[in-house]
Formats: structure tokens, C-alpha cells, sequence
């Protein structure tokens, strides 16, 4: 890790995200006026290397769902670039940079076989209508990739990796457990063997019992499939020991981003110190004094000026109100968007 | 590692939930509804005994003309003048002329006795319009000219009235089966794209269905069938006329097809779908529209009655179906008229089978319902 950290932004990057936005319009009346705009992701800046995973955290409405989902044009982002090092579609197989948002129709649609999704929600984003099988094999349908027989043993492959049967692939999802509908989405997810997943908060809607079941899963897949993660979590222990580094998001910005030691160790900014502060540990006898935020999170559609955590920040000065803090590395590979990060002195875990 | 662990782990689920699709559930459900499942036996018997062999059923061909005009419905008997029972029979019918009121009567003749056989041969005729027979149901081995049998009595024409509402009955339920067809293809192929698309293209078409729901039904009608040619045959003033039906209806079922997709464009399986790649028609057609099925199967059921009903109303009053096109409107066409109710009053057994057809409708509908309605995890 440490050498990582030293290495600098420059090598390995493949998902690079630069000052990302989305605001969802607020219409109101018969004419359907825009009278303003939920800010949802505001500005935000993040890297995924090569097989590596990025913890993306953050109180629930901070946008890390709208992040995720504008990164694959779920969502029409409004501003920003997203730039993926893509195989398919570079002529001579060498990967290259190509920004997401730039592409059309068809390259977009390719480019979707090397980025794939796991939902948070693991009875909603399955089909209730389609079997097992169906569901597994649609994103080889949808690329023109499914051939009987050979599809059908990738299929079985998949679910047996995942952890379920062979003899499961002809059963709905009603007739699994949130656990196994979970992994019916990983394995679906897996299916045109994608370099880059983007989970959204794959575990949260699990049991707990089930949850380090599942992220062991994921991490044992990333090792076997070599797959890069963005793992969006809203709270910090549990992306804790699966990330290799983690984005610190507050009201559609990001605030910090480290490698996951340093980050636990030395965060260099008020709310990441607030959160880990909120963290579980392990010691029992460790008595650490929880930092009690005031006020609430801000609203994405009217947020505060200056630094959005102003407000809630017990560090906060007068320049915090008036001047937005820009995002930059203040040290190699940690980055921070906190105009007193130099000087304060905050405490980690 | 827990991986390896997992597969133990799956709760093995119960036998009989093995493998049980939504539609298996509907099936389970429906089953135990038997005034659904009654409507749904009596429908399939109405449409194959009316729609698809009426030629069997039926003792005489359609348009099969007869001396005995107006006769009244034949009684089938078991006891002859002796007292005697026996085989069930009919007697024969004299005509005789009433010269105080200058009237035609029918008078039995007891002297003549027809037996009452099944599987008779009689007119030929085409079974599916492909396999030439002439074995019908029933009937009496009698010539023509002679004798013949009229279980709901003669028309004006001498034909057998039990013989043209069947045949009437097939227009008229397949005037409601297509028509709600139409209806379904075109209310649900927009409601989906309006539900999905919204912007211009919802408001395109919320606003043309407003329209059509505002629009006066029978003048709109009356300038539609003015509309059609005097000259078209009267097969095409049929597909017209369906045509017109579900061109009229398809709005409603169009509104509530875009609010159910509405709230299914939200669930994430669409957003997956989307996510590896599918185009709007597959995330359309293979993951919204299936859950409004349920739905639409419902409705659908619950309004082919209201079709089979519009046509027979507008048959009647003159607006749709025309003779020799022969249809429970049209036959109810000839029953209305005071003369008819006073003087050949069985002219109106055209009534049970228009009430019969949309009861079990109805029954078959609520039936569906139930079955499909409680479903929680569309
Ligand atoms: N389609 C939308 N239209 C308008 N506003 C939206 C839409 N989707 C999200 N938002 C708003 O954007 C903000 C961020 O939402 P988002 O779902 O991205 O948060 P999140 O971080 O994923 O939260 P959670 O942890 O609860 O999943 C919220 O204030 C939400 O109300
Ligand atoms: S910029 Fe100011 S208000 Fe914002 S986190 Fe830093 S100290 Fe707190
Ligand atoms: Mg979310």
C-alpha cells in the first residue's frame, strides 16, 4: 500500500472521473417550469486502478447512487467527463481512454459489456417474470453473444461460482432469499466478463449474517475474474477492509479520497474524521469520543454557500462560508477538499 | 471462505414451490374460484358450440329458406295422443288460414310423427370451412318440404331461428374477440410508449385519448359508418366495424397501461437491463409490459362484453352489421318491432344468449382478478 500511495494518480487509471455532474430538474406547475434543480452529484472528481476497489461513502441522499448511475449514462450526466480505458472499442484491442460521454448510441451500448452493475436492491432489479437463466443470460442476449450450449455452461458456471445450483436456473427470484437473489445479480453481472463493477451498497439490503458472505464472494470473484470495484457503502466499516481505497462523498461533492490506511489513519478532513469517529471498533476497551454533527445533511436543491459541510463543521471559519474548497492532492494520492486540511490536526482510527 | 460454505448454506425449498412461475400461482388461485372457473367453461362451450361448429350444431343451414314461415318453436314430446311414452317426437304442422282474422296459423297434426334423431344427415356444409359433411347434432329424417324442426321457431323467411343465432352468435363473439384484439394491440402498444417515453410523446398521446373519450360515441359513429361505403361487401363493413370498435375504446386501456408502466420504468430490473446495454424496445416489451399483463387481462375480459354489446346496439340500430351479414344484433334488428313482439314473440331468444355470454364474462373477469390482483412482488 504505501508504495501505491507514492505512485502517485498517473499509472494504471481505468475509470477516470472528472467533475461530474447532475441535477435533476424541480418542475413545478401545468407547464411543468423549472423553478430550480436538485444538485444530486455537484462536482465530483474520483479514479478507479486496475483491479483495484474504490470504497464510494457517504450519508444516504448524498448522490452516490446518481454518481454511480451517471457514470454508465443511467442518468444523462449535465456536466463532466468519464473516462474509461476500453478494450472493444479501440481498433487494434490496445486499450484506450475514451470519454463516456462523448460516445454515441452504439459505442456506448458496446461499452457496456466492460462496465456492468450490481443493484442495491436485490428484489427489484430482478425480473420477477424471468427465470434464472433468462436473467443470467440476458447480457449475452442483449450483445448478440448467446449460443445455446456453450452460453447455457457459462451460465451454470457462473451460478455454481456464485454459490448456487445448477438445478436453480429454471426457478423466479421469488423463490430465493435475498442472499441468493444477490448473488443471481453478481453472476449476471459477471456474465460478459466485465472489467470494471459498479455495486451500489450490494450488501445493505442483506441480512447482516449474510453480508461478509457476500462481500467475501465479491472479493474472491475480483481476484478470479480480475475486476476493478466501485463500491458505493454509506457507512465506513463496512467498506473498510474490501477497499483498497475510498472516496469520502458529502451532498454531491467528494470530500476526501485516500487509500483505505491512510484514510482510516490520517483523514484530512472534518467530515471523514466525523465518520470515522462512528466507526465500530474493535477494541472494546478503545473509548473514543464520538463526534456528534450538528444540524442535518444539507439539501442537494438549496445547498449551503462556501464549503456545503460548513454548517456542521466544528472547524469551520469565515472563509469556509464565502469560498468553495477546492479538491486537490495535497498529498501524493490523497486528496482533499478543505481549506484548513494543512493545519488541522484531525484523529483517525 | 464462506464461498465453498454457501451452497450448503441455500435453505432447500419446499416441493411445491419447486419451479412454480407466477403463472402457476394464477392457476393455483384461480382454480379455487368456481363461479370463475364455471364462467370459463361455459365461455369455451358458447365460443366452440357458436363460434366454431354452429354448422354441426345447427339442424339446417343458415339462409336455408322453408315454406313454413313464422312457424312457432316445435315441441319436442315424449307422450303421444295415446298416452303412451316413448322416444322423444315431433308432430307435424299444417298450415291453415284464419279467414276471420286474415291470418296464417300453424296447427299440429297429430297423425304425422317424426322421431327426434341425433347425428342426421342433412344440408352439406364445411366443418372449419375445410372438412365436408353433412352429419348434423340433431334433427328428424324428414324431406324437406315436408316436415322440419324449429326448436325456437321460423323467421319471416321460414328459417330456423335456432340455426341463426348461432350462426349470429359467431360474428358477435368474434366481433368481441377481435375487436378487444385490436384494442389490446393498440392500448397497450401506446400506453407502454407513452409510460416510457413521456415528454411529447405521453402528452401527444394523453391529449388524443382525452379527445376520443370526449367525443359523443354515436354521432362519432354515425359519421364513421357514414363514412363506409354502400358498396363494400358486407364481410368488409364487418372489419370495419371491428375496426371502428377498438379504434373508439383502445384510450382507456392505453391511460392505465401508462400508469402502471409509469411506476414499473422506476424498478430497478428496467435500469439493469439498461445498464448492460438492451434498447428501449427490448426494455419495453420484454420487461415493462409483462407486468401490466395481469392487468390487462382483466380488463380486457372484463370489456369484451361492452363490444359484443356495442355491436349488437349499433346492429340495431341500423349503424353496424347488415343483412345477410347475420349477427344477435341484426336479429335483434328484425325481433324490435311491435308486430314481431305480438305475433312471433320467440323471435326474441336472441336475448339469453347475449345475457348468458356476458355473465360468464363477467364471472371469468372477476375470476381472473382475484387470481392475478393479490400478487405482491410484480
Ligand atoms: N430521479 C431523480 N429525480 C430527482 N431527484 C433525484 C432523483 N434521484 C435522486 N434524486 C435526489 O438526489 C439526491 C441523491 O440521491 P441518491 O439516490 O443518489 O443518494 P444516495 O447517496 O444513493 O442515497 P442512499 O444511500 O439513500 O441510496 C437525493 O436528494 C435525491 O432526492
Ligand atoms: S472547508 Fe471549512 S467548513 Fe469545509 S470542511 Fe474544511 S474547515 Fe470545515
Ligand atoms: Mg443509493
Amino acid at each position: 500500500m504505501a508504495e501505491m500511495a507514492q505512485n502517485g494518480k498517473a499509472d494504471n487509471i481505468l475509470l477516470d472521473v472528472k467533475g461530474l455532474k447532475k441535477y435533476f430538474p424541480i418542475q413545478k406547475g401545468l407547464l411543468r417550469k423549472v423553478v430550480g434543480y436538485v444538485k444530486a452529484v455537484d462536482d465530483v472528481s474520483l479514479y478507479v486502478r486496475e483491479g483495484e476497489t474504490l470504497g464510494l461513502v457517504g450519508e444516504s441522499g448524498c448522490g452516490k447512487t446518481t454518481a454511480s448511475r451517471s457514470i454508465i449514462r443511467l442518468y444523462e450526466p449535465t456536466a463532466g467527463q468519464v473516462l474509461f480505458k476500453s478494450r472493444v472499442l479501440s481498433p487494434d484491442g490496445q486499450p484506450r481512454m475514451v470519454n463516456l460521454l462523448e460516445l454515441d448510441r452504439d459505442q456506448m451500448t458496446k461499452v457496456r459489456q466492460e462496465i456492468s452493475m450490481i443493484f442495491q436492491d436485490p428484489i427489484n432489479s430482478l425480473n420477477p417474470r424471468m427465470t434464472v437463466a433468462d436473467i443470467i443470460a440476458e447480457p449475452m442476449v442483449i450483445h448478440g453473444k448467446y449460443e445455446k450450449g456453450r452460453s447455457e455452461e457459462i451460465i451454470v458456471n457462473l451460478l455454481e461460482r456464485v454459490g448456487l445450483r445448477a438445478d436453480h436456473l429454471r426457478r423466479y427470484p421469488h423463490e430465493f432469499s435475498g442472499g441468493q437473489r444477490q448473488r443471481i445479480g453478481i453472476a449476471r453481472a459477471l456474465a460478459l466478463n466485465p472489467r470494471l463493477v459498479l455495486c451500489d451498497e450490494p450488501v445493505s439490503a442483506l441480512d447482516v449474517s449474510i453480508q461478509a458472505q457476500t462481500l467475501n464472494l465479491l472479493q474472491d470473484l475480483q481476484k478470479d475474474f480480475n475486476l476493478s470495484y466501485l463500491f458505493v457503502a454509506h457507512d465506513l466499516s463496512v467498506v473498510q477492509h474490501i477497499s483498497d481505497r475510498v472516496a469520502v462523498m458529502y451532498v454531491g461533492k467528494v470530500a476526501e479520497m485516500a487509500s483505505a490506511e491512510e484514510l482510516y489513519a490520517n483523514p484530512l478532513h472534518p467530515y471523514t474524521e466525523a465518520l470515522l469517529s462512528a466507526v465500530p471498533k474493535p477494541d472494546p476497551l478503545y473509548k473514543s469520543e464520538r463526534i456528534i454533527m450538528q444540524g442535518d445533511v444539507a439539501d442537494p436543491s438549496n445547498p449551503p454557500s462556501g464549503c456545503y459541510f460548513h454548517p456542521r463543521c466544528r472547524y469551520a471559519i469565515d472563509r469556509c462560508k464565502i469560498e468553495a474548497p477546492a479538491f486537490r492532492e495535497l498529498k501524493p494520492d490523497h486528496w482533499v477538499a478543505c481549506h484548513r486540511a494543512e493545519e488541522l490536526q484531525l484523529k483517525g482510527i | 471462505m464462506a464461498v465453498a460454505t454457501a451452497p450448503t448454506a441455500l435453505p432447500v425449498a419446499k416441493k411445491r414451490e419447486l419451479g412454480q412461475s407466477y403463472w402457476d400461482l394464477v392457476k393455483y388461485r384461480f382454480k379455487k374460484n368456481k363461479l370463475g372457473v364455471l364462467g370459463l367453461i361455459l365461455l369455451i362451450a358458447l365460443y366452440v358450440s357458436f363460434a366454431a361448429i354452429p354448422e354441426f350444431i345447427a339442424p339446417y343451414q343458415l339462409e336455408n329458406r322453408s315454406n313454413f314461415v313464422e312457424a312457432p318453436p316445435t315441441a319436442i314430446r315424449f307422450v303421444d295422443a295415446n298416452g303412451q311414452f316413448q322416444a322423444p317426437f315431433i308432430y307435424g304442422l299444417d298450415r291453415k288460414i284464419d279467414t276471420v282474422k286474415r291470418l296464417r296459423t300453424w296447427e299440429i297434426n297429430t297423425d304425422r310423427k317424426y322421431p327426434l334423431r341425433l347425428f342426421v344427415q342433412g344440408d352439406e356444409y364445411r366443418l372449419f370451412g375445410l372438412i365436408p359433411m353433412n352429419i348434423h347434432l340433431f334433427g328428424i329424417e324428414a324431406d324437406q318440404k315436408e316436415q322440419r324442426i324449429f326448436i325456437m321457431g321460423a323467421d319471416a323467411l321460414g328459417r330456423d331461428y335456432f340455426t341463426r343465432i348461432l350462426y349470429g352468435g359467431r360474428l358477435s363473439l368474434m366481433i368481441g374477440l377481435i375487436g378487444q384484439f385490436l384494442t389490446l394491440a393498440l392500448g397497450v402498444t401506446l400506453g407502454v410508449i407513452s409510460g416510457y417515453y413521456g415528454g411529447a410523446v405521453d402528452m401527444f398521446v394523453q391529449r388524443f385519448t382525452e379527445f376520443l373519450a370526449a367525443f359523443p360515441n354515436i354521432p362519432l359513429f354515425m359519421a364513421l359508418s357514414a363514412a363506409i361505403p354502400a358498396f363494400w361487401s358486407p364481410i368488409v363493413v364487418y372489419f370495419m366495424l371491428t375496426l371502428i370498435l377498438a379504434f373508439l375504446n383502445w384510450g382507456g386501456l392505453a391511460r392505465q397501461v401508462r400508469g402502471l408502466i409509469l411506476s414499473l420504468r422506476e424498478r430497478e430490473y428496467a435500469l439493469a437491463a439498461k445498464s448492460f446495454g438492451a434498447k428501449d424496445r427490448r426494455i419495453m416489451f420484454r420487461h415493462l409490459m409483462p407486468g401490466t399483463m395481469s392487468h390487462v387481462i382483466v380488463i380486457a375480459t372484463l370489456s369484451i362484453p361492452g363490444m359484443i354489446l356495442a355491436e349488437t346496439a349499433l346492429s340495431w340500430l341500423g349503424l353496424g352489421l347488415r343483412p345477410p351479414l347475420t349477427s344477435w344484433g341484426t336479429l335483434l334488428q328484425d325481433a324490435a318491432t311491435v308486430r314481431a313482439i305480438r305475433f312471433t314473440p320467440w323471435l326474441l331468444w336472441v336475448v339469453p344468449p347475449i345475457l348468458v355470454t356476458i355473465l360468464t364474462y363477467n364471472m371469468l373477469g372477476d375470476g381472473l382478478r382475484d387470481a392475478l390482483d393479490p400478487y405482491s412482488g410484480r
